[in-house]
């Protein structure tokens, strides 16, 4: 692989033995993000330690610079999730993700640019511009957490936060070469995250290798009294068994991953690393999800529905963008909202409205829940001869800026293999797996687990990465 | 397809003010995925129940203890409406809710 920059470990070798100072490979990063400015990965950057005392210098990640999707909150930092009606909205608190980091030494580097409101598959969406790939500034980087993955494909960080409520962790990482782990819904406390879909988002890492995400997931992982959805379960060490070889792992591949709608060059990748995991000891397996078809549909109903009730609080009166416009309460609800919202918020908050309102929720949203309801039942299914899931992350390789924003339900598309997974609650991650033979451009190879079962799907990972070099 | 005054009764209902053209605009996006998601349809769910979050976990309750965070001064108080676009002393001041 091409130089990649630091990794966890070697920037904390780095400081170890004194190559450099946490405050040296702060200002280093800091120097490149504003060389590669035209990327747009960053909306804000931060000074060295301005956010206090960082009690554990001596922490896991001491002196790790990285970089927070700006949906999550600092304390005393702008959060604007990438929209206008939070533009110059300052955290009151810390997200529980971020005070865990901080407790783990880390240096943040500031904040990067997202879809608004999380929503997207590009970075398009974002009300302070696109953000570029990296890897060929044509391309998109993938979304919505588009901006902490380029900032980790360009090494305009160490590590990056990103939030995954359809794929918005494990695309953009697909689209970018690099690691994104959405963990188990309830694995990381959702606290001081900008709720999109409250059933589906999730917190979660994006860095450059399977050993790192491992690493982050043991600094945020954990129950928490402020999100009554995270599970008060033994937090396992995420890197435990990364160095265990996978013979006999029990491998499915669903057929219904390699349907048309998949690039040629994308399955390819794919199915050569599925080799590879076998020519690793594991035993590959054919199974059958046969609700993925559905998976879709039901993400457009169940999450414009919580969307529809989360954005509810953006009304002009507490914070945030406010309409001086008409003489009452309600010109300011209708102004504010007209003014602050891009078109993909107000079509989803639209939908969610519509499949709830008076008369068609029975049609909608039960419809939706019940038939996802029959995706989990699939997994659980799956899960009982199958040790992970395995197949592509995004049908695609990363696609042409603007070749997808004037069309809705082609966008959508992108996240056909990474929202049945939200759907159902499971961990998943995206390891890059090779170049495409035609785009010469990164796929991604997506590990799906059991419920909390983290811990398989990094070893299958970690031994594909190894494999893979 | 959904016609004009149903577009319009969704935004009067979502608190967002549509001009014409969002109006026609989200009037064809808006059906085209409602025409797409019509596929559910398809599905038989006669005997299933819904499946509202994967966790299971029920009636999570903390304990009512009070947090010195939690006290009310200066400081709690700006946090939490410093950022109120319009305010008077500790108050925050909305226009009136009928029209004159």
């Amino acid at each position: 692989m091409a130089d990649i920059g630091h990794t966890i470990e070697s920037a904390r070798k780095g400081i170890a033995v004194g190559d450099f100072s946490a405050r040296e490979i702060f200002d280093e990063y800091q120097k490149k993000i504003e060389e590669k400015k035209d990327l747009n990965a960053y909306l804000s950057t931060f000074k060295f330690a301005e956010h206090g005392a960082y009690p554990a210098r001596e922490g896991d990640l001491a002196g790790v610079p990285c970089a927070i999707k700006d949906n999550m909150l600092i304390e005393g930092e702008i959060a604007t999730a990438g929209s206008k009606i939070l533009e110059n909205y300052v955290s009151a608190y810390d997200a529980t993700a971020i005070k865990k980091l901080k407790k783990a030494g880390v240096s943040f580097l500031g904040k990067t640019n997202m879809d608004e409101f999380a929503m997207g598959s590009s970075t398009e969406n974002s009300a302070f511009g696109t953000v570029k790939n990296p890897l060929d500034v044509s391309r998109v980087p993938g979304g919505s957490s588009g901006g902490s993955a380029a900032a980790v494909a360009a090494d305009l960080c160490v590590f990056a936060l990103g939030s995954d409520t359809g794929g918005s962790i494990r695309q953009p990482a697909a689209f970018c070469g690099v690691v994104g782990l959405k963990p188990t819904y309830g694995r990381v406390s959702r606290h001081g995250l900008i709720a999109m879909a409250s059933s589906l988002d999730q917190i979660g890492p994006i860095t450059k290798t399977v050993a790192d995400a491992a690493l982050v997931m043991n600094a945020i992982a954990g129950h928490d009294i402020f999100d009554s959805t995270t599970v008060s379960r033994d937090m396992p060490d995420f890197a435990i068994n990364l160095e265990k070889d996978i013979k006999g792992l029990r491998v499915g591949v669903p057929k219904e991953f390699f349907g048309g709608g998949l690039d040629k060059e994308v399955s390819a990748k794919v199915l050569t690393s599925i080799e590879l995991l076998r020519e690793a000891g594991a035993t590959i397996h054919e199974i059958s999800l046969p609700h993925t078809e559905y998976a879709l549909a039901v993400y457009y109903i169940i999450m414009p529905s919580e969307v529809s009730a989360n954005l509810a609080r953006f009304d002009g009166i507490r914070y945030g963008h406010s309409s001086q416009k008409g003489e009452a309460l309600l010109d300011t609800y209708l102004a504010s909202r007209a003014e602050g919202f891009g078109a993909e918020p107000k079509r989803r908050i639209m939908l969610g409205t519509y499949a709830l309102s008076s008369g068609y929720y029975d049609a909608y949203y039960l419809k939706a829940q019940k038939v996802r309801a029959l995706i989990k039942k699939d997994f659980d299914e799956a899960f009982r001869s199958v040790d992970v899931i395995v197949g592509p992350t995004a049908p695609t390789v990363a696609f042409k800026a603007g070749e997808k924003s004037e069309d809705p339900l082609a966008m959508y598309l992108s996240d056909i293999y990474t929202v049945p997974v939200n759907l159902a609650g499971l961990p998943a991650i995206s390891i890059p797996c090779g170049m495409g033979s035609e785009s010469n451009l990164p796929v991604g190879f997506q590990i799906i687990g059991k419920l909390f079962d983290e811990g398989t799907v990094l070893q299958a990972a970690a031994n594909l990465e190894r494999a893979l070099v | 397809m959904l016609s004009d005054k149903e577009v319009q009764h969704i935004a009067t209902l979502a608190r967002i003010k549509l001009t014409s053209q969002e109006e026609e605009k989200f009037k064809k996006e808006l059906s085209s995925i409602l025409d797409y998601i019509e596929t559910l349809k398809r599905v038989d769910t006669e005997q299933v129940a819904p499946l509202y979050q994967t966790t299971g976990l029920v009636n999570v309750l903390r304990p009512d203890e009070s947090r010195p965070s939690f006290i009310m001064d200066e400081k709690l108080n700006e946090l939490l409406i410093g950022q109120v676009p319009d305010t008077k002393g500790h108050f925050v001041k909305v226009k009136p809710v009928l029209r004159k």
